[in-house]
């Protein structure tokens, strides 16, 4: 059964290469099978993988299938070798079912656009790198995953690329990843350099007998591949892409640009959590990235108006948490959180793109509103979604994972309580702006008439994956609540138990992290439902309305990136514009024709010059051989 | 009786071949250079001949023949030459072929 491991990846590979070269001869209805088809087939036999791995495990709990060498100059051997572990299994089930639904829900929402055979190929391209990037047993494969996502993150934030402004969004998320790539590509030199390996297993095991903990390889290797992580998961600082990055469709923005690919980071991180546990410093700087990404992008999700802006820094915010989580070293808490959010964000994305579409492509939310009634089934996954992004307690899953988040981040040895307290402050931000979005799109009077309802396919997905964004956290309770652990035992083979808080401190800390919900939905209720004026009073502030704008440009940090690499390099170019390199070539070609200048003067026609040089010629030619 | 010493019939040739080249050079005249054309073809072979009797060998002889027929080719061709020259710039200076410069 886990020898068809090579088959999850190639399934959508055949189904991008059959989409790419006879697509746009294909029915429009065959295109969606195809690209839905083989994902879907994929997922199912990575499920059925997956319980014949969980009921007779291999042994080690791992299984690496190794499908040849791709080349070989030691110590640089990279090879083509994928690994099932728990950690790439839960990740592999997440990734192909979370994408079968959305491709699923494109198959209706994405009908009658000119490009539906291109959107399902890059789709289908899309997904076969992600499980390349995950199941990748070599650092060299990963890195290939790595590359081949961002390249269909460009393709598709790009998708509609006749309009200019939606280039420029792929272009810049496409650049600001570089940044990181080219980090991520730097440590694996290091290592390849210092461990003589490139298998990931290798790489750990030397790592932690060859690097003495807090040594400065272990450190560099950890910070080159935590910059990696932070620029693919959009952490700040090289956060900038994602909000530019919902030019795309919305389902793109659905699987890409929240359930997996920025996710990558979280799972670099945990792959190589035994490199990152030698380096105690860069792993207390992921946490903190994390804390200052929840808080400062749940901040700017406040002042947003376009509704899918809004979800884009709710995910920063979230992956803030995973960082956060990996950083105080529950890994396992971390990948928890990945799956809900891929399940409870995905459904969020799908279900603001039912509504865009049905507002005749509106994305304002404040143009919105009273939706409750004309698109109830959209409203009611999409409040689901909502509750669980906001941990609403004991019923969702997000409360769950971001319990187990919370806890962990008290037990870490290094300003735990701050930790904690940021994330509560961000569970408190995040009810806010959740909720705002919630009852703008939803609640009080109907200020856009819906134009087009949503069908079956895109029912069926937004239900399924509300269902999902339930009873995915009843796999994982704190010890409060029944103590359910299946979870974390199933990673525990992969990743270390989570270090939980114990005592009197702790129960009453999880209470205050379990109301604050309660009351973010409270204090939402108010200012943005029941006394609007009370709000907008306050807007009427200078100071405050000066707040507001500096929070809806993200914080500045456009226009400080504008200010510190686009400016300069524009002038450097400018001054620049007859390209030195080009006068330097050019310099040969003017001192060619120099000397060819001068040659010709010697032609001047006249035979006695002509008899004279033969002459002189012979003169010197015989004085030559004389005096030599 | 007395032989001329190699050394002067050598410096005899030198002389002619330096008035025959400094004629070449300094001469306008097309029929004057092909005249001092032909001083410096007849140097030549004075020295070959000097060379041969001095070696007692033929060789030097059949070689001024060779010279005597390049310089009768050289001359009729030579003279084909200014007359076309003529023709065309009315003149025999030599200096006027250098509008033939390319």
């Amino acid at each position: 059964m886990l020898n068809c491991l090579w088959i999850v990846i190639a399934l959508p590979l055949a189904g991008f290469a059959l989409l790419a070269l006879a697509g746009s001869r294909m029915p429009g209805r065959l295109c969606a099978l195809v690209g839905a088809g083989t994902v879907g087939i994929s997922a199912a036999l990575a499920l059925a993988m997956g319980v014949s791995f969980a009921v007779s495990p291999p042994e080690g709990r791992q299984f690496t299938q190794t499908l040849w060498s791709w080349m070989s100059v030691p110590p640089f051997s990279p090879e083509v070798s994928l690994r099932l572990d728990p950690l790439s299994l839960v990740s592999v089930c997440v990734i192909l079912v979370v994408a079968f639904l959305i491709m699923l829900y494109s198959s209706e929402f994405m009908s009658g656009d000119e490009g539906y055979s291109r959107f399902f190929s890059y789709m289908d391209l899309f997904v076969a790198a992600m499980l390349v990037l995950v199941l990748a047993n070599d650092l060299v494969f990963l890195y290939l995953g790595w590359e081949g996502v961002g390249l269909c993150s460009f393709l598709l934030i790009g998708f509609w690329y006749k309009v200019p402004k939606n280039v420029v969004a792929a272009r810049k998320a496409f650049l600001v990843t570089r940044v990181g790539d080219a980090a991520l590509l730097a440590g694996i030199f290091l290592v390849v350099n210092k461990l003589g390996t490139l298998s990931i297993p290798e790489v750990l095991s030397r790592a932690a007998v060859s690097w003495p903990a807090n040594s400065g390889a272990a450190n560099a290797a950890a910070a080159l591949f935590a910059v990696g992580a932070a620029a693919k998961s959009a952490q700040i600082p090289l956060h900038v892409w994602l909000p530019d990055a919902m030019a795309g469709p919305s389902p793109v923005s659905a699987l890409i640009h929240a359930a997996t690919m920025v996710t990558a980071g979280v799972y670099l991180v945990a792959r190589l959590h035994p490199l990152f546990t030698l380096s105690p410093q860069v792993l207390f700087g992921v946490a903190i990235v994390g804390a200052v990404t929840l808080l400062a992008a749940g901040l700017a999700a406040l002042a947003q108006r376009d509704i899918k802006r809004i979800l884009a820094y709710s995910t920063m915010s979230q992956i803030g948490y995973m960082f956060l989580a990996l950083g105080v070293g529950a890994f396992s808490a971390a990948e928890f959180h990945f799956v809900v959010h891929a399940f409870f964000k995905s459904l969020l994305f799908l279900g603001a793109g039912a509504v865009i579409r049905g507002l005749n492509q509106e994305h304002d939310i404040f143009k919105m509103g009273g939706l409750r009634r004309a698109m109830p089934g959209t409203f009611w996954t999409f409040a689901i979604g909502v509750c669980s992004l906001c941990a609403l307690p004991l019923v969702t899953a997000g409360f769950y994972s971001k319990d187990l988040i919370l806890s962990s981040a008290l037990a870490a040895h290094q300003g735990g309580i701050w930790l904690w307290l940021a994330g509560v402050i961000g569970a408190f931000i995040t009810t806010l702006y959740a909720f705002r979005m919630l009852f703008a799109v939803f609640f009080g009077e109907v200020r856009t008439q819906v134009s087009k309802g949503s069908g079956r396919n895109m029912t069926l997905a937004l239900v399924v994956l509300s269902l999902f964004s339930v009873i995915a956290g009843f796999c994982q309770m704190p010890s409060g609540l029944g103590g359910v652990s299946l979870f974390a035992d199933f990673l525990a083979p992969t990743l270390p138990q989570v270090r939980e808080g114990v005592g009197r401190l702790q129960g009453s800390l999880s209470l205050v992290a379990a109301i604050v919900p309660l009351v973010g939905i409270m204090v939402a209720w108010t200012m943005y439902l029941h006394r609007p004026r009370f709000l907008q009073g306050y807007a009427r502030l200078p100071a405050l309305a000066a707040v507001h704008g500096f929070a809806k440009q993200g914080f500045g940090f456009d226009a400080l990136y504008d200010y510190c690499f686009v400016k300069p390099v524009v002038y450097l170019s400018r001054v620049n514009r007859r390209d030195v390199s080009i006068a330097y070539v050019g310099a040969i070609s003017r001192v060619a024709e120099a000397l060819h200048y001068l040659l010709s003067m010697t032609q001047t026609g006249r035979v006695r010059w002509y008899a004279a040089g033969v002459g002189i010629g012979a003169v010197v030619l015989i004085g030559i051989g004389v005096l030599l | 009786m007395a032989t001329v010493p190699l050394s002067h019939a050598l410096l005899l040739s030198a002389a002619l071949f330096a008035i025959g080249l400094a004629g070449v050079i300094t001469r306008r005249n097309m029929i004057l250079v092909l005249l001092s054309a032909e001083i410096m073809l007849n140097a030549a072979g004075l020295a070959f001949v000097a060379a041969g009797s001095r070696w007692l060998a033929p060789d030097g002889q059949i070689m001024f023949l060779f010279i005597l027929t390049t310089a009768a080719v050289e001359v009729s061709i030579g003279l084909a030459l200014v007359l076309r020259q003529n023709h065309l710039a009315k003149s025999l200076d030599i200096d006027a072929a250098g509008s033939m410069k390319g």
